[in-house]
């Protein structure tokens, strides 16, 4: 049986763990993330002769504001490479939740995004055309109510047709202003060169235009291959 | 444009609600406080203060979100008059 390994990311609050309960059962164990004190929870579930391996990453608005939270998702994604990410949405707020979508979607193209709380939604007179959004973002978009536990087939389904290879994702992609994609350009064959296909290198080629220290630490660290684990301090943003 | 009327986040008072013109801050910390959902043009509900004064309790973009005072000093705009008072 061929194994996946799946991310679940998404806003604080959205119903990720939830999720993830209902996808694993009983099948999953928590620990400490390697030097940091953020809980990691990681499932099994069976579907369709395929063994997958979950991982409840942390609720964060955003990949960038270097809280350890954030620095664990982001790294889970970038560094491990999971083979899809399920970006989980809160249905009734989804503006702010587009934030992260949107950054997860710079980092990988294997994504499903999968509106949670649609109950809720409902309740509020929310309506949601998820094949509008699926086009406009470019990967498939599922609805579904992790409490009542609507939905949830066709989450399965969509993941297994990704792990398939089935499904051509052809994920939205920032266009920044004439100044930062000039050199965004200059800086991406330079990106590829230095790491080669490990990392998306227009994202890489952001970061390093943001002076993202954050994310240069962690990569420097894997490189040298030293697990040290001692968080980066002095730079972080209080909270 | 509206500056003459800027107040920061900081002095609006409980119930009242506030329409996000600029955020006074640059680098990791100003991109907190868009990750957070404080961007220009979003309208702030002013949910409550906690019983010393600091942090208060913000509603932006259907989300609760607390800050301390060194950041809403920061977030500048305009009142919104709401309609019930009219
Ligand atoms: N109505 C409704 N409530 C839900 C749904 N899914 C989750 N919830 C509720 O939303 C709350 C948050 O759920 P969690 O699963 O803890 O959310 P989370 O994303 O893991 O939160 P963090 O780990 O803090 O980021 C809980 O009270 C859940 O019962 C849903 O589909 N509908
Ligand atoms: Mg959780």
């Amino acid at each position: 049986m061929s194994n996946f390994r799946i991310a679940l990311a998404g806003n604080p609050n959205t119903g990720k763990s939830t999720l993830f309960n209902l996808l694993t059962g009983l099948r999953q164990h928590t620990g400490n993330w390697p030097g940091k004190t953020v809980i990691h929870a990681e499932g099994a579930l069976d579907y369709k002769e395929k063994h997958y391996t979950l991982i409840d990453l942390p609720g964060t608005y955003s990949l960038y504001s270097n809280s350890a939270d954030e620095e664990v998702a982001r790294d889970h994604i970038i560094f491990e490479r999971p083979d899809v990410t399920i970006v989980v949405l809160d249905a009734t707020a989804l503006e702010r939740n587009m934030n992260l979508a949107l950054q997860v979607l710079e980092m990988t193209s294997q994504v499903i995004v999968c509106i949670n709380l649609i109950d809720e939604a409902k309740k509020k007179g929310i309506e949601i055309n998820e094949r509008k959004l699926a086009r406009k973002l470019g990967v498939p978009v599922v609805k579904i109510s992790a409490r009542n536990k609507t939905g949830i087939n066709e989450l399965l389904e969509t993941l297994d047709q990704m792990a398939d290879g089935k499904i051509a994702t052809n994920p939205i992609q920032v266009t920044y202003s004439n100044d930062i994609e000039e050199k965004i350009a200059q800086l991406e064959p330079l990106v590829q060169r230095a790491v080669g296909d490990a990392f998306p290198a227009r994202w890489v080629a952001l970061r390093l235009l943001d002076g993202d220290k954050s994310f240069l630490n962690a990569l420097k660290k894997r490189q040298n291959g030293v697990q040290k684990e001692v968080a980066v301090h002095g730079y972080s943003a209080c909270h | 444009m509206g500056l003459s009327n800027s107040i920061p986040l900081s002095q609006v008072k409980t119930g009242e609600m506030f329409q996000i013109n600029k955020i006074q801050l640059e680098g990791p910390l100003k991109r907190r406080l868009l990750d957070l959902g404080f961007i220009p043009g979003a309208v702030v509900e002013v949910l409550q203060k906690s019983p010393l004064g600091d942090p208060v309790a913000y509603r932006v973009s259907n989300t609760t979100i607390a800050l301390r005072k060194e950041e809403s000093l920061l977030i500048t705009g305009s009142l919104i008059r709401s309609e019930a008072h009219e």
